[in-house]
């Protein structure tokens, strides 16, 4: 008996230390399997200590921080208007995203509000990154499972969305676009009817993933009933985003929190899925860029007149304060805690991303699993190396 | 034959011929469908700048992997790590000896062909095992041991879906299988119709089981690039793992010839009396063309389907594919006994 609990223990240590020494053989014959950080299934450097019993994954724990960049204490040295250009760089597939809680903060923190039109924009922006994040998301779940077509379509109509960002922003990756106070720049002429017709593709390519992997036998047979997050766990968990929904939680920033973010002025509706397996995630994303697409189309015919800059002085001072905003991002809720001291750049600023919750249940879903439902967890769970480590 | 050639030469230019087709096939195969078709299929052109299409990439890649270094991993044992992929290709290397390309075109018309093609080609599971084994590496281990499971279950199915098709042809000879197909009878007339219209389900199986001989998605776990990072090669580099990459390739031309011979009728058309001396030349196109076909539906499954689990593939060979196959032998011998 003491041996085991031993064996118990020595196991535990060596899942849980973040060293070379979890490689070493343990008695029983358990192998421990190091998935990363340079595995093309963690597409970043993220480490997954597996413990095997054959193929049979007896523990798992994410080992994260391979990427970390420091940007809550680098922002502590910047000025308000250079954050942006930090936190574009935390979920780097949707970037403007990013943006937009922060700036949101900053607002409230300083009391501005972005006159109309800036805000109509920011959310077809935001929406737009969304499209550009999880359409990545739709092609490459196929790739983690072995399809190597869909990623090709994905890489493809995904550019069409980076087009659009790019011709109103300047930048496909980093748009570092969004003020305090409103949008930098206006929306180029003829962008409108573009963005019309690139969400017409957008939706011409979530029908061919439903053709080529939701309605496929295989990838049904893979990802049905594997990882699957009860309610509870889930909302224990903190996950939040498409994880959440799809372990049906009627549950969006975007719906359920007042925000300056014009989505009380179109109709839309918010996906759920019963399951909480793989497939859900995977059909609940499907769903919501779908409707993103619909967003876009609606807010663009409303798009109101006016200026996209509201009155702030050149030099942008926050006053003393704190203020918490998070929004629904692509990936989940994230949010911004500021804290000003009334200087020309916050005090202190925490980062909640939702990566790094929708990872910490990795330990708790993969237990009991083989290893190929590791890789299409993983991949289901759908998270940004930046968005773990930031 | 009238041609008498002495023994040493005639086997000289078997071996001969058999060492180009070998690569030549490969070089195809991977231009056509990996380069070219899968392009296609994912709206991307594929290499285009070596050569007219770029058809010279394949020699660039060979020159490539040439140049490499070749590494041992430290812990490797390295006389089988450098044994196994030419136990590999030794597998399909044998697997061409039975293959005919025309009434007389065949390297050695064993009796017992299909048989023997069916034993030859489950030898590399052995190489595939021993690479897993040897890299020393824990990615390679479990692509090993997978391979070893799938390849040993889904040989089963192979077999038996071949036994529906020696019933009805009553020989294992592939050239007699030709012959059988070629002098095929309904009804009296003289038809030559391939064999896949009355052993259909036998080709469905024969296919399936095919893809999981070679490897190919849905049933490629062992190599898995997503999850095992390229599975039993994943240690090889340079000029051993050109080696697996011909083999792969090669296996595929190989099984491809096999249901071309035994379900298409091989190099023989319809209609046409297979003692034809002409179709020593017209035979190796035809055979080319139906390979190919098939070579096709490999592919063309590959780049569409998301692969299977482990435990989900040895269900679907054990549950499925080989009581069909049972059930398929049964009606083929009470239909061979009652007309």
């Amino acid at each position: 008996m003491t041996a085991t609990s031993d064996h118990q223990q020595i196991s535990y240590i060596a899942g849980q230390a973040a060293d070379a020494r979890v490689n070493v053989e343990l008695l029983t014959g358990d192998m421990t399997l190091n998935i990363g950080p340079q595995h093309p299934a963690t597409h970043g450097t993220l480490r997954i200590a597996a413990q095997l019993d054959g193929e049979l994954v007896i523990k798992a724990d994410p080992i994260m921080g391979y990427m970390h960049r420091g940007y809550e204490k680098l922002v502590e040295v910047r000025t308000y208007p250079q954050v942006t250009t930090l936190v574009n760089r935390i979920d780097w597939m949707g970037s403007f995203a990013n943006e937009v809680p922060f700036i949101l903060a900053a607002e409230q923190l300083m009391g501005v509000e972005a006159p109309p039109r800036a805000q109509w924009i920011r959310t077809v922006l935001f929406e737009l990154s969304r499209i550009a994040n999880v359409a990545l998301f739709l092609g490459d779940m196929g790739v983690q499972l072995g399809a190597l077509t869909p990623v090709f379509f994905a890489f493809r109509d995904r550019e069409r969305v980076l087009n659009q960002i790019e011709a109103i922003t300047g930048g496909r990756f980093h748009p570092n676009f969004d003020r305090i106070g409103g949008l930098k720049d206006d929306i180029p002429k003829g962008w409108i009817e573009e963005t019309k017709d690139c969400m017409n593709k957008m939706r011409t390519f979530c029908d061919e993933m439903d053709d080529l992997l939701v309605g496929n036998e295989v990838f049904q047979a893979r990802c049905r009933g594997v990882g699957v997050i009860p309610k509870d766990v889930a909302l224990g968990y903190g996950l939040s985003g498409a994880n959440l929904r799809a372990s049906g939680v009627d549950w969006d920033l975007r719906r359920d929190v007042a925000s300056p973010l014009v989505y009380d002025q179109v109709d839309w509706k918010v996906w759920t899925h019963p399951d909480g397996d793989s497939f859900a995630r995977y059909w609940v994303r499907l769903q919501e860029v779908r409707e993103s697409t619909h967003i876009v189309d609606q807010l663009l015919d409303g798009i109101p007149s006016g200026p996209i800059m509201a009155k702030v002085p050149r030099i942008i001072k926050v006053p003393e304060g704190e203020a918490y905003i998070s929004t629904e991002n692509p990936l989940g809720e994230m949010g911004y805690y500021i804290v000003s001291k009334g200087d020309l750049g916050p005090f202190r600023v925490k980062i909640r991303t939702p990566s790094f919750n929708n990872i910490s249940i990795v330990p708790w879903v993969m237990r009991g699993v083989f290893v190929p439902d590791v890789i299409t967890i993983l991949g289901s769970l759908y998270f940004i190396l930046g968005d773990i480590d930031r | 034959m009238t041609l008498a050639l002495a023994y040493w030469m005639e086997t000289s230019i078997k071996l001969a011929v058999t060492l180009v087709v070998i690569p030549t096939t490969s070089l195809i195969l991977v231009y056509l469908f990996l380069f070219k078709m899968m392009a296609f299929m994912q709206s991307r052109l594929g290499p285009m700048e070596t050569g007219p299409h770029g058809t010279l990439q394949l020699i660039a890649e060979a020159i490539k992997f040439l140049q490499k270094e070749d590494i041992h991993p430290d812990n490797a044992d390295k006389h089988v790590f450098a044994l196994a992929p030419i136990v590999v290709l030794m597998s399909t290397f044998l697997l061409y000896v039975v293959l005919p390309a025309g009434p007389d075109l065949i390297v050695e018309d064993l009796d017992t062909g299909v048989f023997y093609a069916m034993a030859v080609s489950s030898l590399s599971a052995l190489g595939v095992l021993m690479a897993g084994w040897a890299s020393a590496n824990k990615y390679a281990l479990l692509g090993g041991l997978r391979a070893a499971g799938q390849l040993i279950a889904y040989e089963l199915p192979l077999v038996l879906a071949v036994v529906g098709v020696a019933i009805q042809a009553e020989t294992l000879s592939l050239q007699g299988i030709v012959h059988a197909q070629a002098n095929w009878e309904i009804f009296g007339i003289a038809s030559g119709m391939p064999f896949i219209f009355t052993q259909f389900l036998a080709f469905l199986i024969f296919m399936i089981s095919a893809q999981a001989e070679l490897t190919q998605t849905p049933f490629d776990m062992p190599v898995a690039e997503t999850e095992l990072v390229g599975g039993f090669h994943i240690e090889y580099t340079g000029f051993r793992f050109l080696l697996f990459f011909m083999a792969e390739f090669g296996t595929a031309f190989a099984f491809a010839s096999i249901g071309a011979v035994i379900f298409l009728g091989g190099w023989s058309l319809p209609f046409v009396d297979p003692t034809a001396n002409w179709l020593n030349i017209v035979g190796p196109g035809v055979m080319l063309a139906k390979i190919l076909f098939l070579t096709f539906l490999i592919f063309w499954v590959r780049f569409t389907y998301p692969r299977l689990r482990e435990d989900q593939l040895q269900k679907f060979a054990w549950k499925v594919l080989i009581p069909l196959s049972l059930v398929n032998i049964v009606v083929t011998g009470v239909f061979k006994v009652a007309f």
